[in-house]
């Protein structure tokens, strides 16, 4: 799932100063799982937010919605009929939500309440950690299935480096070398000799943005 | 976001009040809701409250004088921090 943070109060706070009446969006998929920006914290920003300008003596119209997901039109249509009544959005979604919510409102400021941090995975209710940078270049399938794009400091594709310290890396004796845990796995499926292969580096200079249209799911008028 | 809820409405201050740490009907039931008794104390602070206002306890479900000696220790408390600023907002 897509990971996200919520921003700092204050930060979120001096967004919106200024704007009397707000519509707080919610999104009800990978940020309500990761507990950043589902029904319930939209609540609870809300409460926070109207609490706060109390206190100013500067009062704020805070309105609630979430929906499944922002990243969908059909979703974000039933806003249609409500954005019209406020002054701002402010949305709780991840970047690429945020983005399309503004994408369909042009003329209303779509604010951000949360920082989109990583892909990753549940360890616990209310901790998360990164696996995947998507890359566009996935090489789990010779690498025991850890990423060293994602779980070496370093992003290397052919490692360890020097800083190799005892299965731990050069920046933590929290985290884990990678290409140790690699070589480990690997070594426990007896697939070493796949570690001797050389790998070409992530291409990441001059990205663009990425589309992607499956098999199949061409319009009828683009297909060809 | 009920704590957060009372103190949003008015409340001077709010309790929640756990099982004795260690006997959870949950396991660790009341060891998370203290952690989130915890965030919402931060949360009161950086709103600019008394993260003071909300507080948790824990006992028994036989310790009803405990029970009523917290209850006037919370309200003690609260007479010292005065009343909540929102109040005035709060309707009716």
């Amino acid at each position: 799932m897509i990971v996200a943070e919520r921003k700092p109060f204050e930060e979120i706070k001096d967004m919106l100063k200024g704007y009397k009446k707000v519509l707080n969006v919610g999104c009800g998929t990978c940020v309500a799982v990761c507990l950043t920006g589902g029904e319930k914290e939209v609540d609870v920003l809300n409460a926070e937010l109207d609490m706060a300008r109390k206190l100013d003596e500067d009062p704020i119209e805070l309105g609630a919605v979430t929906v499944e997901r922002q990243c969908d039109r059909e979703y974000l249509e039933t806003l249609d009929d409500k954005v019209g009544d406020y002054e701002a959005l402010l949305s709780m979604a991840c970047g690429a939500g945020i983005q399309f919510l503004a994408e369909r409102y042009p003329d209303m400021p779509v604010l951000p309440a949360v920082d989109t941090t990583f892909i990753g995975v549940n360890q616990d209710v209310g901790w998360y950690e990164e696996r995947c940078r998507s890359c566009s270049a996935c090489v789990l399938a010779w690498t025991g299935g850890i990423c060293p794009v994602t779980m070496c400091a370093k992003g290397l594709y052919n490692g360890p480096c020097g800083g190799t310290d005892q299965g731990k890396c050069e920046i933590s004796q929290e985290q884990p070398c990678a290409w140790f845990e690699i070589y480990g796995r690997l070594a426990g499926q007896d697939r070493l000799d796949l570690i001797k292969r050389f790998y070409a580096i992530v291409p990441w200079k001059n990205q663009k943005p990425r589309t992607l249209i499956q098999p199949g799911y061409k319009k009828p008028e683009q297909a060809e | 976001m009920h704590l957060l809820r009372a103190i949003q409405k008015g409340a001077d201050g709010v309790y929640a009040v756990g099982c004795l740490e260690g006997n959870c009907h949950y396991n660790e039931g009341n060891l998370r809701a203290r952690e989130r008794v915890e965030h919402v104390r931060i949360l009161l602070e950086e709103v600019g409250l008394e993260g003071d206002r909300v507080r948790m306890y824990n006992l028994s479900s036989g310790e009803g004088p405990t029970f009523a000696a917290y209850a006037r220790e919370m309200t003690e408390h609260i007479k010292s921090l005065g009343p909540n600023p929102l109040k005035k907002w709060a309707k009716g």
